[in-house]
């Protein structure tokens, strides 16, 4: 069993991230759960989103505290909180950042990868300038970092689940899965 | 219509299988003529009726009925609640005194 | 087909696939969503039913309580505090024998102004007359909206169908969505032997004497005491058609079992998590999750208990000034039948966590202890 944890701001499309990967993830066959911080959202707000993902069902109801991964939607949350609670050694932080990852400086015993979505959503308008929707780039990114599933199994679960300028998307997701770089 | 139906008569149970498994009435209601209860009388003025079916729709009792277009009561069961004078923009149905 | 869903859509689906006619829901948090999908599907007419809007809780089921009783198949959801409120007509449904089913979100009440998992809403309606049915996952909603109209409509006793607060409600998973046509084969449309028609007019609900009312609770009760054979007829042939059976209970790793978990909604879906745990450190565990808690299912629970050689029942919820809830059904279905010690445990109450190191700490103090030190054994409150 595999737990991830996203960490973003309400209104960032954090929680849809999650839902598209599972989306993405039970195509190929695989037993997800995927769930939203449970209480109330406000925009802006530091807001979870999580995943859990295994090959036989998950009997699991309770709530995620020792995450395996972590992705970081946005990036100005490595500085207002701490993204690495509970996260399992070895575990890899994924940040949306126009930086290197060697510039975070977390505990050593977790790996940094890290994606420029919020480049890459503004490159096919998706959202606005001042806000844009940089999930579908971001989990194109994690897919490949963590070696989830084909890029092919995300385009179909973008092409179905994104009422908004999903071919935007597609692309948008496969251009960050291309940049991205396998870890596990 | 109303003939066909069985009369609403006093029905005693001897037995609980007898019973229906809801509390209701066995026999029609079509035969409970509840325009005996009535104290007073809408009277519809038609030449001020603007036909909206406003009367018809608010009956609680569906004692009017739309015949060529027009509200008429149907005395048998109105009740007189006076709703549907209450009700109509008109103002074209009074409630006058019951004469019994 | 399969989607990945969350809870509360697992509800909308059941409801579209059973072929509601009429819908009538108020919108509370945690179960917004059952309805927002629901008027959709209306709007959209991938669901042709009339969908009412109203002012509260109350009107909802009055306005189901009236469609029911004019042979329509009805549905609504909410949760709470929408519960609570529609409490004198849940009665009036269930006393007038109308099939209607309705989701619940469990959710606890204020004050103390909280949105998170807690069953006391519901089981403080436990003596209305209704059906209540405590799911443990997203597919599992959606196969109890179906099953329950089949045996509400065989029997005239509505039923609820009930989900904890986000741990379902809102958490996606995969959910096997059926073929609309092998529904329609397993749920013919709804002909009830009684309804409200200007074609044949009765008086329905009116003035009931001493003479008859108590024949009439007599009724209900003995239709009751048929749930139980009519689930088990009922899913059998629901895992014919769709290959998944749901009884009125769930048991896990129960026969060589020692100690045996008495749970309920997702806690007896985490339950399992410990007992598979526990058991690869050789402690013999079991877990018997009640599914169907109206009617309480006395054989099926004796038959399963009066084996082991403790119990432990885990409630989220609590009778104040007596026992947890649950706790209370278990030692009424064991009394007179077994001398098995019973342990009262209360966990999770407004949402706190239940997590499979909660169920650790039940099993290791009820191995370690002969009888329970207390009526009710609490499980995290800070001391």
């Amino acid at each position: 069993m595999m737990e991830i944890r996203f960490h973003g701001r309400g209104g960032q499309g954090t929680v849809v991230a999650s839902k598209i990967l599972a989306d993405a993830l039970a195509k190929e066959g695989n037993y997800v759960q995927a769930y939203p911080e449970f209480g109330v959202e406000r925009r802006g707000a530091p807001v979870y989103a999580f995943i859990r993902i295994d090959n036989k069902p998950i009997y699991d109801k309770s709530r995620i505290y020792t995450p395996d991964h972590v992705v970081v939607v946005d990036p100005t949350l490595v500085e207002a909180i701490d993204v690495t609670v509970g996260l399992k050694p070895g575990g890899i932080i994924i940040i949306n950042s126009d930086r290197e990852p060697e510039d975070f400086r977390f505990q050593e015993i977790y790996r940094v990868a890290t994606i420029n979505a919020t480049d890459i959503a503004v490159k096919y308008k998706l959202g606005t300038l001042a806000t844009p929707i940089v999930n579908t780039a971001i989990v194109g990114a994690v897919i490949k970092i963590l070696n989830l599933c084909r890029l092919e199994s995300l385009v179909e679960a973008i092409r179905e689940g994104v009422p908004i300028k999903p071919e935007d998307n597609i692309r948008a997701a496969t251009e960050a899965y291309e940049k991205a770089k396998t870890l596990l | 219509m109303k003939n066909k139906k069985r009369k609403a008569e006093k029905i005693i149970f001897n037995s609980e299988k007898d019973m229906p498994i809801t509390p209701m009435s066995l026999g029609s209601m079509a035969f409970n003529l509840t325009g005996s209860w009535r104290n007073i009388r809408p009277l519809i003025d038609l030449n001020n009726c603007l036909q909206c079916g406003i009367c018809w729709k608010f009956c609680p009792d569906a004692a009017i009925v739309i015949e060529n277009e027009f509200p008429v009561i149907d005395y048998d069961y109105c009740k007189g609640c006076g709703l549907c004078a209450e009700e109509c923009p008109a103002k074209c149905i009074t409630m006058e005194e019951e004469v019994k | 087909m399969k989607k990945v869903i969350m809870g509360n859509h697992a509800l909308s689906y059941g409801a579209m696939l059973a072929r509601v006619q009429v819908i009538s829901a108020y919108p509370i948090t945690p179960q917004t969503q059952v309805v927002e999908l629901l008027s959709e599907m209306c709007a959209s007419k991938a669901l042709e039913a009339q969908f009412i809007k109203v002012e509260s809780e109350h009107s909802a089921m009055a306005a189901l309580i009236g469609a029911s009783l004019a042979g329509a198949r009805t549905f609504t959801a909410t949760s709470a505090h929408g519960l609570t409120l529609m409490h004198e007509l849940l009665h009036w449904a269930a006393g007038g024998r109308l099939p209607i089913v309705m989701g619940n979100i469990n959710r606890a009440l204020a004050p103390g102004w909280n949105i998170w998992a807690d069953q006391n809403d519901s089981l403080s309606q436990r003596d209305t007359g209704w059906m209540q049915f405590y799911c443990a996952n997203n597919q599992e909603v959606l196969d109890s909206v179906i099953q329950a109209y089949k045996v509400a409509e065989r029997l005239y006793i509505p039923a609820m169908i009930i989900l904890d607060a986000f741990s379902l409600s809102h958490t996606y998973e995969v959910v096997d969505i059926p073929e609309q046509s092998q529904v329609d084969a397993y749920l013919p449309p709804f002909k009830p032997a009684f309804r409200l028609t200007p074609d044949e007019p009765h008086a329905f609900g009116g003035l009931t004497s001493p003479d008859y009312y108590f024949e009439l609770r007599y009724k209900l009760q003995k239709a009751m005491e048929n749930v139980p054979e009519i689930i088990e007829e009922t899913g059998r042939e629901y895992e014919k058609k769709f290959g998944r059976y749901l009884g009125a209970v769930e048991a896990y790793q129960v026969d060589d079992a020692d100690l045996i978990l008495v749970t309920s909604g997702t806690a007896g879906s985490t339950a399992k998590v410990a007992v598979d745990k526990l058991r690869k450190r050789g402690l013999k565990v079991g877990n018997l999750r009640i599914r169907l808690f109206r009617p309480f299912p006395f054989e099926i629970v004796r038959h399963y208990l009066r084996r082991a050689k403790k119990v432990a029942v885990v409630d989220r919820n609590i009778s104040y000034g007596h026992h947890g809830i649950f706790y209370q059904e278990t030692k009424s279905a064991l009394y007179g039948f077994s001398s098995v010690p019973i342990f009262g445990f209360i966990a999770g109450l407004g949402g706190r966590d239940i997590t499979p190191e909660t169920f650790e700490e039940i099993i290791d103090y009820t191995f370690s202890h002969e009888t329970p030190e207390a009526e009710i054994i609490w499980i995290g409150v800070k001391k």
